[in-house]
C-alpha cells in the first residue's frame, strides 16, 4: 500500500508576533514548521504503512528551506521526500499550486493508493489545494474525513464529518482524502528517525525538470490577484470596570442583558 | 450573471442571495439561484430574496453531498449558462464542490470571503482574512471566468426584496455517476446554534478548568443564548468544534457577545468583531480583547460569570413575585 502526503511549510504561528502599531505580521526571525494539520495526515499514512506495509512519500512545493520540513517528515516515518522548488512558482495561488503538484505527481509517476491532505494550512487557510489537485488528477475525493475505519485492497471506508451528520463512505482506491485532525495524533520523532532524516536524500526538482511551463504557474499562471491588503479596524471604545468598580460592571451587563431580552434598545 | 449555488434552501442561501442581489443590481447582472438537491423543500421562499431565475437540478442522488455527481451536474449547468460570478457558502458543501469546479474551469477561487463588491468592470472584489486573520486581503480574478468565491456563513444580513417575477427552470439530470458510495448516515446532535443566538457567552482558557464551562451553559440557558469558545478551549477538548468562534470556527454577530476568559487572539477576533456589543471579562487588564470590547470587566472570568448568573436569577425571582 502506497501513501502520498502533501505537506506545506508554514511560519511557526506559536511565535508569530503582531506589530502593535501597524497590526501587521512581524516576519523577522520567523521559524518555519510543518503545517500542523499536515502532521495529522502524515501520521495517518505512517501508521497505516506500519500496519499494512508499503511506503510513504511526502510531497511539497515551496522555497528551498522546505527541505527542513521534509527532513522532519522523514524523521516522523516518511520514506521518500520530494520538493518542487523554483522561483517561477512564487506567488502561485491554489489553482497554480494544484497544477504544479499534479504535473509533478504525473511526471515522476509517483505511485499511491491514498493521497492524503490536511484539511487546510494554518497560513493560507483556504483548504482548496487537496480538492483542486484531486480534480486535476481525476481522482475521487472525500473531504472532512474524521476517521479512517477500514482499508482493503481496493477500497477504503471512512467517516466524514459534516454540519449535521457523520457519514460513512466507501471509496475506491486510489482516492484523495482531505482529513481532519482527529484521524491520527502525530508522534514525536525518535532519535533513530532523526538520524535517518539527517542522511536522507531529499529529491528536489524545478519547473524544467517537471516540464512545467513557467507561464502556467507562479503569479503569472494564477487566476487570482491580491489587489489590496489592509488592517482590520478592530478598536472599540471600551469602558473598563476594575477593582472596586467590578460589581458595577456586572450590574451594567445584567441590565444590558435584561433589556436585550425584553427587546428594548440598548 | 451571478449564480448562487447550494444544495439546500437555507439561511446560507438567503444570506448569499441578499448580498448577490445588491451586486447584481450594481453590475447590471442577472441573479440566478442554482439548487442541486433531492427536494424542492422551501423553494417558494427563495422569491423573497430576489433571484431573477431559480434553476433546479433535482435527483435522488443529491440527498447528501458527494463530489462526483454534484461536480458533473453543476459543471454541465454552469457551462450552459456561463455565469460571470459563482458564489457558494463556505460550508463543507461549498468548500468541497467549489475547488473542484474552479479546477475544472481553470479559474480562481477565493475561500471564506467576508466581504464582496463589484467594480465598474464587473470584477468581483473578494475580501477575506489573510495571514492567520492578521490582515484583510482583497482578491480579484481579472482574466478568468467564472469568478468564484465561497462566503462565510453569518457575515451577510438576510434582506427581503420586493417581489419580482422569478422564473423557475428545471434542468434535467441524467443519472449522475459516483465513484464513492454512501454507506450510512449518523445524525449529529443539534449544534451550538451560534449563528442565530442573540446573546453568546464565549469561553476561553481563562475559565481555568473544564468544569467551569458549565457556568457558561447555565448563563446561556438563562439568557436563551448560545455558548461559544476560543480555539484553545476546543483544542483542550473542553468543548466541541461546533462551538468555536473565529477564523477556523464560526463567524457570529449577536446583539451581545460576552468573551469570558478569552485573551483575544486575532483569529478569534476575526469571528466576533461583527457583534453589536462586546463585553470582555478577563483578569489581565492588558489582554487584547479589551481593545475590541465596549464593556470591559477586569476580573476572574469564572467568578464574574457566577456573579452574573446570581444577579440574573435574582431578577428572575423578582419578576415572578
Amino acid at each position: 500500500m502506497n501513501f502520498l502526503v502533501l505537506v506545506k511549510q508554514v511560519p511557526d504561528t506559536e511565535k508569530v508576533k503582531i506589530d502593535p502599531n501597524t497590526g501587521t505580521l512581524v516576519r523577522e526571525g520567523l521559524d518555519i514548521t510543518m503545517n500542523p494539520l499536515d502532521a495529522h495526515a502524515l501520521e495517518l499514512a505512517v501508521s497505516l504503512k506500519e500496519k499494512f506495509g508499503g511506503s510513504v512519500t511526502v510531497l511539497s512545493m515551496g522555497p528551498m528551506n522546505t527541505v527542513d520540513v521534509l527532513r522532519n517528515a522523514i524523521a516522523l516515518g516518511a520514506d521518500r521526500a520530494i520538493l518542487l522548488s523554483d522561483v517561477a512558482l512564487a506567488g502561485s495561488d491554489t489553482w497554480a499550486t494544484s497544477l504544479a503538484l499534479a504535473r509533478t505527481i504525473q511526471k515522476l509517476s509517483i505511485q499511491y493508493d491514498l493521497l492524503i491532505c490536511g484539511e487546510k494550512s494554518i497560513d493560507g487557510e483556504t483548504g482548496q489545494v487537496g480538492i483542486e489537485l484531486a480534480t486535476l488528477l481525476n481522482l475521487p475525493a472525500i473531504s472532512y474525513v474524521s476517521e479512517l475505519i477500514e482499508i482493503g485492497r481496493d477500497f477504503v471506508l471512512v467517516r466524514r464529518s459534516v454540519e449535521d451528520a457523520h457519514e460513512i463512505w466507501k471509496a475506491p482506491l486510489p482516492v484523495c482524502l482531505c482529513v481532519l485532525k482527529s484521524v491520527a495524533e502525530p508522534r514525536l520523532p525518535t532519535l533513530s528517525g532523526k538520524k535517518k532524516a539527517m542522511d536522507a536524500k531529499i529529491e528536489i526538482y524545478n519547473v524544467k525538470d517537471i516540464k512545467i511551463d513557467p507561464e502556467e504557474v507562479g503569479l503569472k499562471g494564477s487566476p487570482t490577484r491580491v489587489v489590496k491588503v489592509f488592517n482590520t479596524k478592530v478598536s472599540r471604545n471600551c469602558t473598563i470596570y476594575e477593582d472596586k468598580d467590578v460589581p458595577e460592571g456586572i450590574n451594567r451587563l445584567a441590565e444590558l442583558i435584561r433589556r436585550t431580552l425584553a427587546g428594548e434598545p440598548v | 450573471m451571478i449564480v448562487v449555488l447550494n444544495n439546500r434552501v437555507d439561511r446560507n442561501s438567503f444570506e448569499l442571495l441578499s448580498k448577490a442581489r445588491k451586486l447584481a443590481d450594481k453590475a447590471f447582472m442577472k441573479l440566478v439561484f442554482l439548487l442541486i438537491s433531492n427536494s424542492k423543500k422551501n423553494i417558494e421562499e427563495l422569491v423573497r430574496f430576489g433571484p431573477d431565475v431559480v434553476i433546479l437540478a433535482l435527483h435522488e442522488r443529491f440527498e447528501r453531498f458527494s463530489l462526483d455527481p454534484f461536480l458533473s451536474t453543476s459543471k454541465k449547468i454552469l457551462e450552459k449558462y456561463s455565469p460571470s460570478i459563482v458564489l457558494a457558502p463556505a460550508t463543507t458543501f461549498g468548500r468541497t464542490l467549489m475547488p473542484a469546479l474552479a479546477a475544472s474551469f481553470r479559474t480562481g477561487l477565493t475561500a471564506d470571503c467576508t466581504e464582496l463588491d463589484v467594480d465598474e468592470k464587473g470584477n468581483l472584489l473578494q475580501t477575506r482574512p489573510a495571514i492567520g486573520g492578521n490582515v484583510m486581503a482583497t482578491i480579484v480574478t481579472p482574466f478568468h471566468r467564472p469568478q468564484m468565491a465561497t462566503v462565510r456563513p453569518g457575515v451577510f444580513e438576510i434582506e427581503e426584496q420586493k417581489k419580482r417575477n422569478t422564473i423557475f427552470v428545471e434542468e434535467p439530470v441524467e443519472n449522475p455517476e459516483d465513484r464513492c458510495q454512501l454507506v450510512r448516515v449518523e445524525p449529529k446532535q443539534a449544534g451550538a446554534k451560534l449563528e442565530e443566538a442573540k446573546i453568546i457567552v464565549s469561553v476561553g482558557k481563562g475559565l481555568r478548568k473544564k468544569e467551569n464551562v458549565e457556568l457558561a451553559f447555565r448563563l446561556a440557558s438563562l439568557v436563551k443564548g448560545a455558548v461559544g469558545a476560543s480555539r484553545a478551549v476546543v483544542d483542550a477538548r473542553w468543548l466541541s468544534h461546533d462551538h468555536q468562534v473565529g477564523l477556523s470556527g464560526k463567524t457570529v454577530k449577536p446583539k451581545i457577545y460576552i468573551a469570558a476568559g478569552i485573551s483575544g487572539a486575532v483569529q478569534h477576533l476575526a469571528g466576533m468583531q461583527t457583534s453589536e456589543i462586546v463585553v470582555a471579562i478577563n483578569k489581565d487588564r492588558h489582554a487584547p480583547i479589551f481593545r475590541v470590547a465596549d464593556i470591559g470587566i477586569v476580573a476572574d472570568a469564572s467568578w464574574a460569570l457566577s456573579e452574573l448568573i446570581r444577579r440574573l436569577e435574582r431578577d428572575d425571582d423578582g419578576s415572578r413575585r
